[in-house]
Protein backbone atom coordinates (compact mmCIF):
# COMPACT_ATOMS: atom_id res chain seq x y z
CA UNK A 1 0.00 0.00 0.00
CA UNK A 2 1.40 3.35 -0.59
CA UNK A 3 2.41 5.90 2.05
CA UNK A 4 -0.20 7.39 3.57
CA UNK A 5 -1.42 10.76 2.52
CA UNK A 6 -3.21 11.38 6.05
CA UNK A 7 -0.30 11.62 8.03
CA UNK A 8 -2.39 12.17 11.53
CA UNK A 9 -3.44 8.55 11.27
CA UNK A 10 -1.61 5.79 13.60
CA UNK A 11 0.99 3.95 11.91
CA UNK A 12 -0.40 0.40 13.54
CA UNK A 13 0.08 -2.76 11.14
CA UNK A 14 -3.50 -3.04 10.57
CA UNK A 15 -2.85 0.38 8.87
CA UNK A 16 0.43 -0.12 7.11
CA UNK A 17 -0.16 -3.46 5.21
CA UNK A 18 -3.93 -2.36 4.85
CA UNK A 19 -5.73 -5.94 5.16
CA UNK A 20 -8.30 -4.84 7.21
CA UNK A 21 -9.45 -1.42 6.07
CA UNK A 22 -12.66 -1.51 5.31
CA UNK A 23 -14.50 0.02 2.20
CA UNK A 24 -17.66 2.52 2.67
CA UNK A 25 -20.22 3.02 -0.49
CA UNK A 26 -20.81 6.69 -1.07
CA UNK A 27 -23.34 7.91 -3.60
CA UNK A 28 -21.29 10.71 -4.49
CA UNK A 29 -23.63 12.48 -7.11
CA UNK A 30 -26.62 12.64 -4.46
CA UNK A 31 -24.46 13.99 -2.46
CA UNK A 32 -23.30 16.39 -4.17
CA UNK A 33 -27.55 17.01 -5.25
CA UNK A 34 -28.03 17.76 -2.12
CA UNK A 35 -24.96 20.52 -1.98
CA UNK A 36 -26.36 21.93 -4.98
CA UNK A 37 -23.22 20.92 -6.71
CA UNK A 38 -22.59 20.13 -10.75
CA UNK A 39 -20.04 17.97 -10.78
CA UNK A 40 -18.96 15.93 -13.97
CA UNK A 41 -18.69 12.01 -14.43
CA UNK A 42 -15.15 12.40 -14.58
CA UNK A 43 -15.35 13.95 -11.07
CA UNK A 44 -17.51 11.58 -9.57
CA UNK A 45 -15.22 9.13 -10.43
CA UNK A 46 -11.93 11.31 -8.30
CA UNK A 47 -14.23 12.68 -5.71
CA UNK A 48 -16.20 8.93 -4.54
CA UNK A 49 -12.54 7.79 -4.36
CA UNK A 50 -10.89 9.53 -2.55
CA UNK A 51 -13.87 10.46 -0.04
CA UNK A 52 -13.95 6.67 0.33
CA UNK A 53 -10.65 6.31 1.33
CA UNK A 54 -11.46 8.92 3.63
CA UNK A 55 -14.39 7.15 5.29
CA UNK A 56 -12.85 3.94 5.07
CA UNK A 57 -9.59 5.29 7.16
CA UNK A 58 -12.73 7.44 10.01
CA UNK A 59 -14.46 3.73 9.84
CA UNK A 60 -11.21 2.32 12.18
CA UNK A 61 -12.05 4.23 15.14
CA UNK A 62 -14.75 1.20 15.12
CA UNK A 63 -11.98 -0.63 16.27
CA UNK A 64 -10.93 1.42 19.25
CA UNK A 65 -11.85 0.07 22.68
CA UNK A 66 -14.09 3.17 23.93
CA UNK A 67 -15.43 0.67 27.16
CA UNK A 68 -13.77 2.99 29.66
CA UNK A 69 -13.98 6.22 27.49
CA UNK A 70 -16.79 8.42 29.02
CA UNK A 71 -18.70 10.47 26.78
CA UNK A 72 -18.30 14.28 26.81
CA UNK A 73 -20.83 15.56 29.67
CA UNK A 74 -20.59 13.21 31.05
CA UNK A 75 -17.42 13.31 32.85
CA UNK A 76 -17.08 14.06 36.51
CA UNK A 77 -17.41 18.24 37.37
CA UNK A 78 -18.60 18.73 33.81
CA UNK A 79 -19.65 22.36 33.64
CA UNK A 80 -21.86 24.02 31.01
CA UNK A 81 -20.41 26.12 28.50
CA UNK A 82 -23.36 28.87 28.37
CA UNK A 83 -23.45 32.72 27.64
CA UNK A 84 -25.75 35.24 29.89
CA UNK A 85 -27.88 36.88 28.07
CA UNK A 86 -26.05 39.96 27.38
CA UNK A 87 -25.57 42.09 24.11
CA UNK A 88 -22.59 41.89 22.81
CA UNK A 89 -21.16 44.40 19.88
CA UNK A 90 -22.32 43.84 16.37
CA UNK A 91 -21.49 44.48 13.16
CA UNK A 92 -22.34 47.60 11.10
CA UNK A 93 -25.06 47.16 8.34
CA UNK A 94 -21.83 48.10 5.89
CA UNK A 95 -19.60 45.94 6.93
CA UNK A 96 -21.93 43.03 7.27
CA UNK A 97 -22.61 43.46 4.00
CA UNK A 98 -18.69 43.89 2.49
CA UNK A 99 -18.63 39.71 1.51
CA UNK A 100 -22.22 40.10 -0.25
CA UNK A 101 -21.63 39.22 -3.91
CA UNK A 102 -24.49 42.01 -4.63
CA UNK A 103 -26.09 44.31 -2.02
CA UNK A 104 -28.92 46.71 -1.92
CA UNK A 105 -31.02 48.64 0.34
CA UNK A 106 -29.05 47.11 3.17
CA UNK A 107 -30.10 43.78 1.80
CA UNK A 108 -27.96 40.31 0.64
CA UNK A 109 -28.94 39.65 -2.72
CA UNK A 110 -28.86 36.52 -4.09
CA UNK A 111 -30.65 34.36 -7.57
CA UNK A 112 -34.49 34.50 -7.15
CA UNK A 113 -35.73 31.87 -4.13
CA UNK A 114 -38.50 29.71 -5.27
CA UNK A 115 -41.09 29.13 -3.13
CA UNK B 1 -67.98 5.62 3.58
CA UNK B 2 -67.08 8.81 6.24
CA UNK B 3 -63.65 9.49 6.53
CA UNK B 4 -61.41 10.83 9.47
CA UNK B 5 -58.59 13.39 9.49
CA UNK B 6 -55.30 12.79 11.49
CA UNK B 7 -53.74 16.03 12.27
CA UNK B 8 -50.30 16.61 13.88
CA UNK B 9 -48.56 19.72 14.79
CA UNK B 10 -44.95 21.68 14.39
CA UNK B 11 -45.40 24.70 16.54
CA UNK B 12 -42.85 27.06 16.30
CA UNK B 13 -41.96 29.98 18.93
CA UNK B 14 -40.00 32.91 18.83
CA UNK B 15 -38.56 33.00 22.65
CA UNK B 16 -38.29 36.55 24.50
CA UNK B 17 -34.49 37.50 24.87
CA UNK B 18 -32.41 39.94 24.75
CA UNK B 19 -30.16 38.39 22.41
CA UNK B 20 -30.15 35.64 19.95
CA UNK B 21 -29.17 32.01 20.66
CA UNK B 22 -25.33 31.56 20.22
CA UNK B 23 -24.39 35.12 19.63
CA UNK B 24 -24.59 38.43 21.78
CA UNK B 25 -26.34 40.20 18.53
CA UNK B 26 -29.78 41.56 19.98
CA UNK B 27 -32.64 40.05 19.14
CA UNK B 28 -35.04 42.35 18.14
CA UNK B 29 -38.05 42.92 15.56
CA UNK B 30 -38.19 45.69 12.77
CA UNK B 31 -34.23 46.33 13.16
CA UNK B 32 -32.78 47.93 9.87
CA UNK B 33 -31.93 45.52 7.91
CA UNK B 34 -28.58 43.14 8.41
CA UNK B 35 -28.15 45.58 11.83
CA UNK B 36 -28.38 42.85 14.06
CA UNK B 37 -25.32 40.93 12.80
CA UNK B 38 -22.19 39.03 13.82
CA UNK B 39 -19.24 37.06 11.94
CA UNK B 40 -21.47 33.77 14.04
CA UNK B 41 -24.99 34.58 12.79
CA UNK B 42 -23.36 35.37 9.34
CA UNK B 43 -21.98 31.74 9.65
CA UNK B 44 -17.95 33.43 8.75
CA UNK B 45 -15.46 31.20 8.66
CA UNK B 46 -13.67 30.42 12.41
CA UNK B 47 -16.53 31.96 14.68
CA UNK B 48 -18.19 29.55 17.50
CA UNK B 49 -21.01 29.33 18.52
CA UNK B 50 -21.70 30.01 22.04
CA UNK B 51 -25.45 29.34 23.98
CA UNK B 52 -27.80 31.65 25.51
CA UNK B 53 -28.77 29.66 28.73
CA UNK B 54 -31.61 32.43 29.11
CA UNK B 55 -33.19 30.47 25.68
CA UNK B 56 -32.10 26.79 27.43
CA UNK B 57 -34.17 28.06 30.68
CA UNK B 58 -37.12 29.10 29.08
CA UNK B 59 -37.23 25.90 26.53
CA UNK B 60 -37.10 23.76 30.31
CA UNK B 61 -39.88 26.35 31.34
CA UNK B 62 -42.11 25.41 28.60
CA UNK B 63 -41.32 21.68 29.41
CA UNK B 64 -41.89 21.86 32.80
CA UNK B 65 -45.53 23.60 32.16
CA UNK B 66 -46.63 20.93 29.80
CA UNK B 67 -45.66 17.87 32.07
CA UNK B 68 -42.56 16.70 29.48
CA UNK B 69 -39.47 15.16 30.88
CA UNK B 70 -36.57 17.07 31.46
CA UNK B 71 -33.83 15.08 29.52
CA UNK B 72 -30.47 15.14 32.12
CA UNK B 73 -28.55 15.69 29.05
CA UNK B 74 -29.27 17.85 26.03
CA UNK B 75 -26.99 18.35 22.77
CA UNK B 76 -27.15 20.38 19.21
CA UNK B 77 -27.01 18.68 16.05
CA UNK B 78 -26.54 20.47 12.59
CA UNK B 79 -29.27 19.68 10.26
CA UNK B 80 -28.05 20.59 6.37
CA UNK B 81 -29.66 21.69 4.07
CA UNK B 82 -28.79 25.05 1.13
CA UNK B 83 -30.84 27.70 1.34
CA UNK B 84 -29.79 31.58 0.91
CA UNK B 85 -31.84 32.19 4.26
CA UNK B 86 -29.34 29.73 6.37
CA UNK B 87 -25.44 31.53 5.70
CA UNK B 88 -23.97 28.40 7.26
CA UNK B 89 -25.62 25.89 5.16
CA UNK B 90 -27.04 24.01 8.30
CA UNK B 91 -29.40 25.47 10.63
CA UNK B 92 -28.37 24.35 14.33
CA UNK B 93 -31.01 22.11 15.94
CA UNK B 94 -31.74 19.34 18.24
CA UNK B 95 -32.12 15.85 16.92
CA UNK B 96 -32.21 12.79 19.08
CA UNK B 97 -31.47 14.24 22.48
CA UNK B 98 -33.54 17.37 22.89
CA UNK B 99 -34.20 19.81 26.24
CA UNK B 100 -37.58 18.08 26.27
CA UNK B 101 -39.75 14.52 25.78
CA UNK B 102 -43.14 13.86 25.91
CA UNK B 103 -45.74 15.65 27.92
CA UNK B 104 -49.45 17.04 27.09
CA UNK B 105 -51.84 19.65 26.70
CA UNK B 106 -55.81 20.02 27.83
CA UNK B 107 -57.91 21.45 25.34
CA UNK B 108 -60.53 23.89 27.53
CA UNK B 109 -63.65 24.34 26.13
CA UNK B 110 -63.68 28.14 25.94
CA UNK B 111 -59.82 27.99 23.97
CA UNK B 112 -62.47 26.50 20.93
CA UNK B 113 -63.67 28.99 18.39
CA UNK B 114 -66.29 30.74 19.59
CA UNK B 115 -68.86 28.46 17.04
CA UNK B 116 -68.11 24.91 18.08
CA UNK B 117 -68.05 25.52 22.23
CA UNK B 118 -71.12 23.71 22.45
CA UNK B 119 -69.96 20.94 20.38
CA UNK B 120 -69.15 17.52 21.44
CA UNK B 121 -65.82 18.30 20.82
CA UNK B 122 -65.32 21.00 22.84
CA UNK B 123 -66.91 19.18 25.60
CA UNK B 124 -64.64 16.40 25.22
CA UNK B 125 -61.74 17.96 27.21
CA UNK B 126 -59.42 16.06 25.04
CA UNK B 127 -55.71 15.91 26.14
CA UNK B 128 -53.35 16.37 22.78
CA UNK B 129 -49.79 14.21 23.60
CA UNK B 130 -46.58 15.95 22.46
CA UNK B 131 -43.44 14.00 20.93
CA UNK B 132 -40.73 16.43 22.12
CA UNK B 133 -40.16 20.32 22.79
CA UNK B 134 -36.78 20.79 21.16
CA UNK B 135 -34.32 24.04 21.08
CA UNK B 136 -33.04 25.59 17.20
CA UNK B 137 -32.10 29.09 15.69
CA UNK B 138 -34.51 30.61 13.85
CA UNK B 139 -33.69 31.56 9.66
CA UNK B 140 -33.40 34.81 7.92
CA UNK B 141 -36.00 36.93 6.27
CA UNK B 142 -35.92 36.55 2.77
CA UNK B 143 -38.13 39.14 0.46
CA UNK B 144 -38.60 38.02 -2.92
CA UNK B 145 -37.93 40.87 -5.47
CA UNK B 146 -38.49 41.14 -9.41
CA UNK B 147 -35.37 39.48 -10.65
CA UNK B 148 -33.43 38.48 -7.36
CA UNK B 149 -33.99 37.86 -3.74
CA UNK B 150 -32.91 39.74 -0.94
CA UNK B 151 -31.81 38.32 2.56
CA UNK B 152 -31.97 40.08 6.04
CA UNK B 153 -30.18 38.18 8.55
CA UNK B 154 -31.61 40.27 11.86
CA UNK B 155 -33.63 37.08 12.43
CA UNK B 156 -31.26 34.23 11.97
CA UNK B 157 -30.05 32.76 14.78
CA UNK B 158 -32.38 34.13 16.96
CA UNK B 159 -33.98 31.19 19.58
CA UNK B 160 -36.63 29.76 18.13
CA UNK B 161 -38.40 26.27 20.10
CA UNK B 162 -40.19 23.87 18.72
CA UNK B 163 -43.25 21.82 19.98
CA UNK B 164 -44.17 18.79 17.99
CA UNK B 165 -47.08 16.88 18.96
CA UNK B 166 -48.55 13.41 18.28
CA UNK B 167 -51.06 13.20 15.58
CA UNK B 168 -53.56 13.50 18.07
CA UNK B 169 -56.06 16.14 16.37
CA UNK B 170 -58.89 14.72 14.39
CA UNK B 171 -60.79 18.72 13.47
CA UNK B 172 -59.38 21.91 12.25
CA UNK B 173 -61.16 23.11 15.71
CA UNK B 174 -59.38 21.29 18.16
CA UNK B 175 -56.40 22.63 16.04
CA UNK B 176 -57.24 26.09 17.35
CA UNK B 177 -57.71 25.08 20.36
CA UNK B 178 -54.85 23.46 20.90
CA UNK B 179 -52.71 26.81 19.51
CA UNK B 180 -55.06 28.91 21.22
CA UNK B 181 -54.03 26.91 25.14
CA UNK B 182 -50.54 26.54 23.98
CA UNK B 183 -50.44 30.61 23.57
CA UNK B 184 -52.00 31.19 26.53
CA UNK B 185 -49.52 28.77 28.56
CA UNK B 186 -46.19 30.64 27.23
CA UNK B 187 -47.56 34.21 27.85
CA UNK B 188 -47.95 32.77 31.99
CA UNK B 189 -44.48 31.39 31.30
CA UNK B 190 -43.49 34.51 29.71
CA UNK B 191 -41.40 32.46 27.74
CA UNK B 192 -42.98 34.62 24.81
CA UNK B 193 -45.13 37.21 23.71
CA UNK B 194 -46.81 35.26 21.01
CA UNK B 195 -47.45 38.22 18.92
CA UNK B 196 -48.73 36.80 15.35
CA UNK B 197 -48.18 39.98 13.67
CA UNK B 198 -44.53 39.48 14.31
CA UNK B 199 -44.66 35.96 13.04
CA UNK B 200 -44.23 34.55 16.87
CA UNK B 201 -45.79 31.51 16.53
CA UNK B 202 -45.25 29.97 13.16
CA UNK B 203 -47.27 26.65 12.64
CA UNK B 204 -46.55 23.30 10.01
CA UNK B 205 -49.43 20.74 10.26
CA UNK B 206 -49.29 17.06 8.74
CA UNK B 207 -52.50 15.79 7.50
CA UNK B 208 -54.15 12.66 6.12
CA UNK B 209 -57.29 10.86 6.13
CA UNK B 210 -58.39 7.56 7.11
CA UNK B 211 -62.18 5.51 6.88
CA UNK B 212 -63.30 5.76 10.25
CA UNK B 213 -62.75 3.01 12.51
CA UNK B 214 -59.29 1.82 10.52
CA UNK B 215 -55.90 2.46 12.23
CA UNK B 216 -53.67 2.68 9.32
CA UNK B 217 -52.71 6.17 8.64
CA UNK B 218 -53.23 7.70 4.79
CA UNK B 219 -50.69 9.18 3.20
CA UNK B 220 -50.04 12.71 4.95
CA UNK B 221 -49.77 15.93 3.05
CA UNK B 222 -47.96 19.09 4.81
CA UNK B 223 -48.98 22.51 5.18
CA UNK B 224 -45.81 24.87 5.83
CA UNK B 225 -45.67 28.24 7.61
CA UNK B 226 -48.94 28.94 8.94
CA UNK B 227 -48.68 32.25 10.40
CA UNK B 228 -51.77 32.79 12.44
CA UNK B 229 -53.99 30.27 14.60
CA UNK B 230 -56.88 31.52 12.56
CA UNK B 231 -55.70 30.61 9.07
CA UNK B 232 -54.93 26.66 10.31
CA UNK B 233 -58.51 26.42 11.22
CA UNK B 234 -59.36 27.41 7.77
CA UNK B 235 -56.20 25.75 5.80
CA UNK B 236 -56.72 22.53 8.01
CA UNK B 237 -60.40 23.06 6.84
CA UNK B 238 -59.83 23.21 2.98
CA UNK B 239 -56.87 20.19 3.03
CA UNK B 240 -59.13 17.74 5.11
CA UNK B 241 -62.12 18.28 2.12
CA UNK B 242 -59.39 17.96 -0.82
CA UNK B 243 -58.36 15.21 0.64
CA UNK B 244 -61.69 13.47 1.77
CA UNK B 245 -62.78 14.48 -2.03
CA UNK B 246 -59.78 13.27 -3.67
CA UNK B 247 -59.55 9.23 -2.14
CA UNK B 248 -63.40 8.55 -2.20
CA UNK B 249 -63.34 9.47 -5.55
CA UNK B 250 -60.74 6.52 -5.94
CA UNK B 251 -57.87 8.47 -6.06
CA UNK B 252 -54.86 8.73 -4.08
CA UNK B 253 -52.76 11.18 -1.87
CA UNK B 254 -49.37 12.08 -2.82
CA UNK B 255 -47.22 12.96 -0.14
CA UNK B 256 -46.86 16.56 -0.82
CA UNK B 257 -45.38 20.11 0.87
CA UNK B 258 -47.82 22.46 0.50
CA UNK B 259 -48.28 26.63 1.01
CA UNK B 260 -51.38 27.97 2.19
CA UNK B 261 -52.32 31.28 0.37
CA UNK B 262 -55.12 32.71 3.00
CA UNK B 263 -56.39 35.34 0.39
CA UNK B 264 -57.35 32.70 -2.17
CA UNK B 265 -58.58 29.98 0.09
CA UNK B 266 -56.44 27.80 -1.12
CA UNK B 267 -52.97 25.37 -1.02
CA UNK B 268 -50.02 26.04 -3.34
CA UNK B 269 -46.97 23.21 -3.56
CA UNK B 270 -43.99 24.24 -2.54
CA UNK B 271 -41.30 23.44 -5.32
CA UNK B 272 -38.08 23.84 -3.85
CA UNK B 273 -36.48 21.32 -0.85
CA UNK B 274 -37.83 18.36 -3.01
CA UNK B 275 -34.21 16.81 -2.18
CA UNK B 276 -33.81 18.51 0.68
CA UNK B 277 -35.71 15.71 3.27
CA UNK B 278 -32.51 14.46 3.74
CA UNK B 279 -30.80 16.42 6.50
CA UNK B 280 -27.77 14.43 6.63
CA UNK B 281 -28.20 15.20 10.53
CA UNK B 282 -24.82 14.89 12.84
CA UNK B 283 -23.95 16.42 16.24
CA UNK B 284 -22.51 19.72 16.17
CA UNK B 285 -18.66 19.68 16.99
CA UNK B 286 -18.72 23.14 18.16
CA UNK B 287 -21.07 22.50 20.61
CA UNK B 288 -20.99 21.12 24.33
CA UNK B 289 -23.97 19.05 25.66
CA UNK B 290 -26.06 20.59 27.94
CA UNK B 291 -26.82 19.33 31.53
CA UNK B 292 -30.24 20.37 32.86
CA UNK B 293 -30.25 19.53 36.18
CA UNK B 294 -28.56 21.62 38.69
CA UNK B 295 -28.54 25.49 38.03
CA UNK B 296 -30.45 25.38 34.63
CA UNK B 297 -33.35 23.17 35.81
CA UNK B 298 -33.85 24.73 39.45
CA UNK B 299 -34.04 28.44 37.69
CA UNK B 300 -37.06 26.61 35.62
CA UNK B 301 -38.55 25.65 38.23
CA UNK B 302 -38.22 28.53 39.96
CA UNK B 303 -40.14 30.72 37.53
CA UNK B 304 -43.19 28.13 36.87
CA UNK B 305 -45.97 30.31 36.92
CA UNK B 306 -49.58 29.25 38.34
CA UNK B 307 -51.23 27.37 35.46
CA UNK B 308 -54.10 28.48 33.39
CA UNK B 309 -56.20 25.71 34.33
CA UNK B 310 -54.93 25.77 37.84
CA UNK B 311 -56.03 29.62 38.37
CA UNK B 312 -59.23 29.35 36.50
CA UNK B 313 -60.45 26.39 38.89
CA UNK B 314 -58.95 28.42 42.15
CA UNK B 315 -61.12 31.79 40.72
CA UNK B 316 -64.20 29.58 40.59
CA UNK B 317 -63.31 27.69 43.69
CA UNK B 318 -62.69 31.23 45.52
CA UNK B 319 -64.77 33.53 44.64
CA UNK B 320 -67.86 31.93 43.45
CA UNK B 321 -66.97 32.73 39.86
CA UNK B 322 -68.70 31.37 36.26
CA UNK B 323 -66.05 29.57 34.59
CA UNK B 324 -66.39 31.94 31.65
CA UNK B 325 -65.76 34.73 34.18
CA UNK B 326 -62.72 32.95 35.21
CA UNK B 327 -61.83 32.30 31.75
CA UNK B 328 -61.77 35.99 30.94
CA UNK B 329 -59.87 36.89 33.84
CA UNK B 330 -57.11 34.18 33.64
CA UNK B 331 -56.78 34.92 29.97
CA UNK B 332 -55.47 38.36 31.22
CA UNK B 333 -53.20 37.39 33.96
CA UNK B 334 -52.81 41.14 35.13
CA UNK B 335 -56.07 41.76 34.89
CA UNK B 336 -56.64 38.51 37.15
CA UNK B 337 -54.13 39.68 39.47
CA UNK B 338 -55.56 43.56 40.02
CA UNK B 339 -59.39 41.36 40.80
CA UNK B 340 -57.77 39.12 42.96
CA UNK B 341 -56.02 42.54 45.49
CA UNK B 342 -59.53 44.32 44.86
CA UNK B 343 -61.47 41.18 46.14
CA UNK B 344 -59.07 41.52 49.51
CA UNK B 345 -61.13 44.55 50.22
CA UNK B 346 -64.57 43.46 49.64
CA UNK B 347 -67.28 41.53 50.48
CA UNK B 348 -69.13 40.57 47.35
CA UNK B 349 -66.48 39.12 44.89
CA UNK B 350 -69.04 38.25 42.39
CA UNK B 351 -70.21 41.43 41.99
CA UNK B 352 -66.86 43.23 41.61
CA UNK B 353 -65.94 40.03 38.94
CA UNK B 354 -68.66 41.81 37.13
CA UNK B 355 -67.81 45.77 37.62
CA UNK B 356 -64.19 44.23 36.79
CA UNK B 357 -65.42 42.47 33.49
CA UNK B 358 -67.83 44.74 32.22
CA UNK B 359 -67.38 48.20 33.56
CA UNK B 360 -64.17 48.31 34.05
CA UNK B 361 -62.89 47.39 31.18
CA UNK B 362 -65.27 48.85 28.76
CA UNK B 363 -64.06 52.01 30.54
CA UNK B 364 -60.73 50.81 30.44
CA UNK B 365 -60.68 50.45 26.36
CA UNK B 366 -62.28 53.60 25.73
CA UNK B 367 -59.26 55.55 27.95
CA UNK B 368 -56.10 53.77 28.04
CA UNK B 369 -54.42 56.57 28.98
CA UNK B 370 -56.25 57.07 32.10
CA UNK B 371 -54.40 56.34 35.45
CA UNK B 372 -54.68 53.26 37.45
CA UNK B 373 -57.59 52.97 40.05
CA UNK B 374 -55.93 51.73 43.34
CA UNK B 375 -57.13 48.04 43.72
CA UNK B 376 -59.87 48.54 46.84
CA UNK B 377 -60.99 51.32 45.69
CA UNK B 378 -62.89 49.02 43.54
CA UNK B 379 -63.29 46.82 45.79
CA UNK B 380 -65.07 49.41 48.31
CA UNK B 381 -67.60 50.50 45.07
CA UNK B 382 -68.56 46.66 44.68
CA UNK B 383 -69.66 46.80 48.49
CA UNK B 384 -71.34 50.19 47.70
CA UNK B 385 -73.54 48.45 44.95
CA UNK B 386 -73.96 45.56 46.77
CA UNK B 387 -75.36 46.58 49.83
CA UNK B 388 -77.82 48.59 48.11
CA UNK B 389 -76.43 52.29 48.48
CA UNK B 390 -75.65 53.13 44.79
CA UNK B 391 -77.53 51.40 41.84
CA UNK B 392 -75.73 49.89 38.42
CA UNK B 393 -76.57 53.64 36.77
CA UNK B 394 -74.58 55.33 39.84
CA UNK B 395 -71.96 52.60 40.25
CA UNK B 396 -70.85 53.65 36.66
CA UNK B 397 -70.58 57.47 37.05
CA UNK B 398 -68.97 56.94 40.16
CA UNK B 399 -66.50 54.10 38.55
CA UNK B 400 -66.11 56.73 35.52
CA UNK B 401 -64.89 59.63 38.31
CA UNK B 402 -62.50 57.33 39.55
CA UNK B 403 -60.75 56.75 36.74
CA UNK B 404 -60.14 60.43 36.13
CA UNK B 405 -59.01 61.31 39.87
CA UNK B 406 -59.07 58.04 42.15
CA UNK B 407 -60.46 58.77 45.50
CA UNK B 408 -62.57 56.98 47.77
CA UNK B 409 -65.49 55.88 45.99
CA UNK B 410 -67.91 56.62 48.70
CA UNK B 411 -66.58 60.44 49.17
CA UNK B 412 -67.11 60.74 45.24
CA UNK B 413 -70.73 59.33 45.62
CA UNK B 414 -71.26 61.86 48.68
CA UNK B 415 -69.99 64.62 46.86
CA UNK B 416 -72.09 64.09 44.02
CA UNK B 417 -75.11 63.26 45.57
CA UNK B 418 -74.91 59.79 44.73
CA UNK B 419 -77.37 57.63 46.79
CA UNK B 420 -79.61 55.18 46.42
CA UNK B 421 -83.14 55.30 47.62
CA UNK B 422 -83.66 52.54 49.34
CA UNK B 423 -85.99 53.75 52.18
CA UNK B 424 -89.15 51.83 51.65
CA UNK B 425 -91.39 55.23 53.31
CA UNK B 426 -89.64 57.80 50.63
CA UNK B 427 -90.28 55.28 47.86
CA UNK B 428 -93.59 54.51 49.01
CA UNK B 429 -95.09 58.10 48.26
CA UNK B 430 -93.03 58.50 45.01
CA UNK B 431 -94.71 55.25 43.90
CA UNK B 432 -98.44 56.21 44.93
CA UNK B 433 -97.61 59.43 42.80
CA UNK B 434 -96.57 57.64 40.02
CA UNK B 435 -100.01 55.74 40.14
CA UNK B 436 -102.10 58.49 40.42
CA UNK B 437 -100.60 60.22 37.93
CA UNK B 438 -100.65 57.72 35.12
CA UNK B 439 -103.87 56.00 34.90
CA UNK B 440 -103.40 54.73 31.16
CA UNK B 441 -100.47 52.78 32.67
CA UNK B 442 -102.34 51.34 35.75
CA UNK B 443 -105.40 49.80 33.78
CA UNK B 444 -103.12 48.19 31.05
CA UNK B 445 -101.04 46.46 33.98
CA UNK B 446 -104.57 45.42 35.62
CA UNK B 447 -105.70 44.28 32.37
CA UNK B 448 -102.81 41.50 32.03
CA UNK B 449 -100.23 43.76 30.19
CA UNK B 450 -97.62 43.12 32.97
CA UNK B 451 -94.88 45.33 31.14
CA UNK B 452 -96.85 48.36 31.82
CA UNK B 453 -95.15 48.22 34.70
CA UNK B 454 -92.19 49.68 33.11
CA UNK B 455 -93.89 53.15 32.58
CA UNK B 456 -94.43 53.64 36.41
CA UNK B 457 -90.77 52.70 37.10
CA UNK B 458 -89.38 55.17 34.91
CA UNK B 459 -91.91 57.93 36.15
CA UNK B 460 -90.27 57.14 39.98
CA UNK B 461 -86.70 57.08 38.68
CA UNK B 462 -87.03 60.45 36.83
CA UNK B 463 -88.64 62.02 40.33
CA UNK B 464 -85.53 60.55 41.49
CA UNK B 465 -83.37 62.12 39.27
CA UNK B 466 -82.52 58.12 38.75
CA UNK B 467 -81.33 57.75 42.58
CA UNK B 468 -84.24 54.82 43.34
CA UNK B 469 -83.21 51.33 43.98
CA UNK B 470 -84.65 49.96 40.96
CA UNK B 471 -85.58 46.40 42.35
CA UNK B 472 -87.19 48.09 45.72
CA UNK B 473 -89.28 50.20 43.27
CA UNK B 474 -90.31 47.30 41.15
CA UNK B 475 -91.61 45.43 44.52
CA UNK B 476 -93.40 48.40 45.49
CA UNK B 477 -95.15 48.99 42.95
CA UNK B 478 -96.18 45.11 42.13
CA UNK B 479 -97.16 45.28 45.62
CA UNK B 480 -99.28 48.84 45.47
CA UNK B 481 -100.81 47.32 42.25
CA UNK B 482 -102.28 44.67 43.67
CA UNK B 483 -104.04 46.04 46.55
CA UNK B 484 -107.65 46.07 46.43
Amino acid sequence: MEKSAFPFLPETDAFRYGYSVPTVAIDVAYVAGLARLRLSPEEIETFGNQLEQVLAYVKKLEEVDVQDVVLVGEEKGFQNRLRPDRALPELSTNEALENAPQRGSGLFLVPRILE
Amino acid sequence: MTYEAVIGLEVHVQLKTETKLFCGCRNEFGAEPNSHVCPVCLGLPGALPVPNEEAVIKTILTGLMMGSSIRARAKFDRKNYFYPDMPKNYQISQYDQPLCLEGGVNLPVLAFPKDAQKEEQALAGKRVRLVRIHLEEDVGKSFHLENCSGIDFNRAGTPLMEIVTEADLTTPEEAFALLTTIREILRYGKVSDVDMEKGQLRCDVNISVRPVGTEAFGTKREIKNLNSISAVRRALKHEIQTQIHLVSSGGTVVQQTLRWDDARGETIPMRTKEQAHDYRYFPDPDLLPIRTEGRLRTEAERRMPELPETKKGRLCQTYGLSEYQASVLASDPPLAEYFEEAARSTRHPLPLANLVLNDYLALRQEDPGQVPVPAEYLGELADLQSEGTLNSRQTREVLAILIQTPRPPKEIAKERGLTQISDSQVLEAFCREAISANPKSVADFKGGKSAAINALKGFVMKKTRGQANPQRIHELLESLLREP
